[in-house]
């Protein structure tokens, strides 16, 4: 296995990049480091941040040596190649319909499918959780169907909803925080991946899966008010 | 419980302790002070730890009143005119500010931000550990926004300072501001070497329409060896990256945790304040340096910091007459008291 390129982001920061690729192999190879440095923190580690290709370590120059860290990575990328974790697969309600679907008739005429081609596709993969970037909670998702890969929009749409279920660019995400986007709004789930008052603030990790499951807008509103009540409404399985 | 009051209040003017740290995983930008040391400084100054909460002052400016008992505060800042009832002090001071009495924050030549920290505790509740405003999100301070006026943040264990202003000696805080020191990369593979060299000789005309996320630069852009999109990798503060128009920006605090363009240097972190304090209009060019004088700088820097800021008392003739002018000018700031005696 080829070992990983150590790039230097400043003095406080260190890449550590598998590749330059989005490849669900070079992401295991990204997350078990992650796990095994998250068992065998260097001391002057302050925090890890997976990507799809890469994991940016952020330390404390002052207390970790930049050489003693690169030492540290290298000997866990020998021998932590494999994630030892289970990934959860996260079933997220999303409901397609008016008023949440905003975008769905704009992008099927984009990909040139039905709306409810659209949805079906959507609905009907399974997605793997790359990383999360942008905004807090903003989770990007691989594993978008190929008839719903357009590019993003030229021009920003007005911003979304909150927990906008959005596609644009071959990808898929979950969008927490409202932002104007470049994204097509496919729905929105009631689940809130992003909580800051919430005990577990962020419950998706990096590499779990998800699924959305179609609810109709009166079972949104219902599925809302449970998860506002502070009842989670994303069912959990376990995944390979 | 005492408590400072914001009386005016220009834009841009926000809570900011050391950072939201740890949640940059979940796609959550620290924020935090936009110049680290001049944040510390302060900090230091009031007798708090260097990461405690502070008002960060924009160029919008600010005018503050104190509730309840009088609060000791420490302002840091190169170059922003400062007034207690119209009595005018260095731009570096500590000072007690009673009730009734009002202190104004404006602009002057030069510097961008400044920074109030006052003796005692901003008490408002946390987000995910941390007062740090980020307004993008709407997270952290007071409801996630920007301080206006009319805005009451209650003070906890507060305590007065000493009864007349101090300047504060810090002269740490004078960096000079036309050239940045930078670590090349992460990208810098992303470009060949005589773009490199036009990269870090300039030099680059700062743009007014930079913020808390961004330091735009303006100037003959730079051209990619191979394409200027990757695919999204983690994003340092101080991250330089190159969109594909070429122009440089320099990543600040409210940045975004991963990005999507090749990043041709880091800024390293003593030079983030420098970056920060450059206005609109000025010209700034970089110098590469080693990971390992960077540290040495950090190093370096870490030692202003170890113990208490030196003060010295205000002596009058610290003021030049344009400046005093400019108070009057500003209108509703002094009392209209012969300056002689205004310092009682």
């Amino acid at each position: 296995m080829s070992v990983p390129r150590l790039l230097d982001a400043g003095e406080a920061a260190l890449v550590v990049e598998f590749g330059t690729t989005v490849d669900p192999a070079l992401s295991d190879r990204v997350l078990a480091l992650d796990e095994a440095l998250a068992a065998d923190p260097p001391q002057g580690l302050r925090e890890r941040v997976p990507t799809y290709r890469s994991l940016m370590l952020h330390y404390d120059p002052l207390v970790l040596d930049r050489a003693r860290l690169a030492d540290h990575v290298l000997r866990l990328t020998g021998s932590a190649a494999e994630r030892t974790g289970t990934a959860t697969l996260w079933t997220l309600p999303c409901c397609y319909d008016a008023p949440h679907g905003e975008d769905v008739a704009e992008l099927a005429g984009r990909a040139g499918l039905s709306p409810e081609a659209v949805v079906a596709l959507h609905a009907g993969a399974t997605y793997r959780v790359y990383m999360y970037g942008f905004a807090p909670g903003f989770a990007y998702l691989g594993g978008l169907p190929k008839g719903l890969a357009v590019p993003r929009r030229a021009r920003p749409r007005p911003p979304h909803p909150r927990n906008a279920v959005v596609v644009g660019g071959g990808l898929a995400a979950v969008a927490t925080v409202p932002m104007p986007t470049g994204w097509y709004v496919v729905g929105a789930t009631p689940s809130r991946l992003y909580a800051p008052e919430r005990a577990e603030s962020f419950f998706v990790a990096a590499g779990d899966a998800i699924r959305f499951e179609p609810v109709d807008a009166a079972t949104f509103d219902a599925l809302a008010a449970r998860e506002a009540s502070g009842e989670p409404v994303a069912r959990q399985g376990r995944t390979a | 419980m005492s408590a400072l009051v914001i009386a005016a209040a220009g834009p841009g003017i926000t809570l900011q302790d050391g950072g939201r740290h740890g949640y940059l995983r979940y796609g959550f930008t620290a924020a935090g002070p936009m110049d680290p040391l001049m944040h510390a400084t302060a900090n230091r100054a009031a007798g708090n730890p260097l990461d405690a909460a502070a008002i960060e002052i924009s160029t919008g400016g600010v005018t503050l009143a104190v509730e309840g008992e009088a609060l000791g505060l420490a302002l840091a800042s190169t170059g922003f005119r400062i007034a207690l009832d119209g009595e005018p002090l260095p731009p570096a001071v500590a000072l007690t500010l009673e009730p009734g009495r009002s202190l104004v924050v404006r602009a002057g030549d030069t510097g961008s931000w400044g920074y109030l920290a006052v003796q005692g505790r901003l008490d408002l509740p946390p987000v995910l550990g941390s007062l740090a405003t980020h307004t993008r999100s709407g997270v952290g301070g007071l409801h996630g926004r920007g301080l206006a006026a009319g805005v009451r943040i209650p003070v906890a264990d507060g305590r007065p300072g000493e009864r007349a202003p101090h300047r504060l000696v810090a002269p740490w805080l004078d960096r000079a501001p036309d050239t940045v020191r930078v670590v090349l990369g992460p990208q810098d593979d992303y470009f060949a070497p005589d773009q490199i060299a036009a990269f870090l000789a300039g030099p680059w005309t700062v743009s007014p329409r930079g913020d808390r996320m961004a330091c735009f630069l303006d100037g003959t852009p730079l051209k990619h060896a191979r394409g200027h999109d990757i695919v999204s990798d983690g994003v340092a503060m101080g991250a330089v990256q190159v969109p594909g128009n070429g122009l440089p920006i320099v990543l600040m605090a409210d940045r975004q945790s991963t990005g999507g363009y090749p990043k041709i240097a880091t800024v390293i972190g003593p030079d983030l304040g420098r970056v920060a304090q450059v206005r609109g209009g000025a010209r700034i060019a970089f110098r590469a340096v080693s990971v390992a004088e960077a540290v040495t700088a950090r190093r370096a820097e870490a030692e202003f910091l170890r113990g208490p800021v030196p003060r010295e008392p205000v002596v009058r003739t610290d003021f030049a007459s344009d400046f005093l002018l400019s108070l009057n000018l500003i209108g509703g700031v002094t009392d209209g008291q012969p300056l002689e005696h205004a310092h009682r």
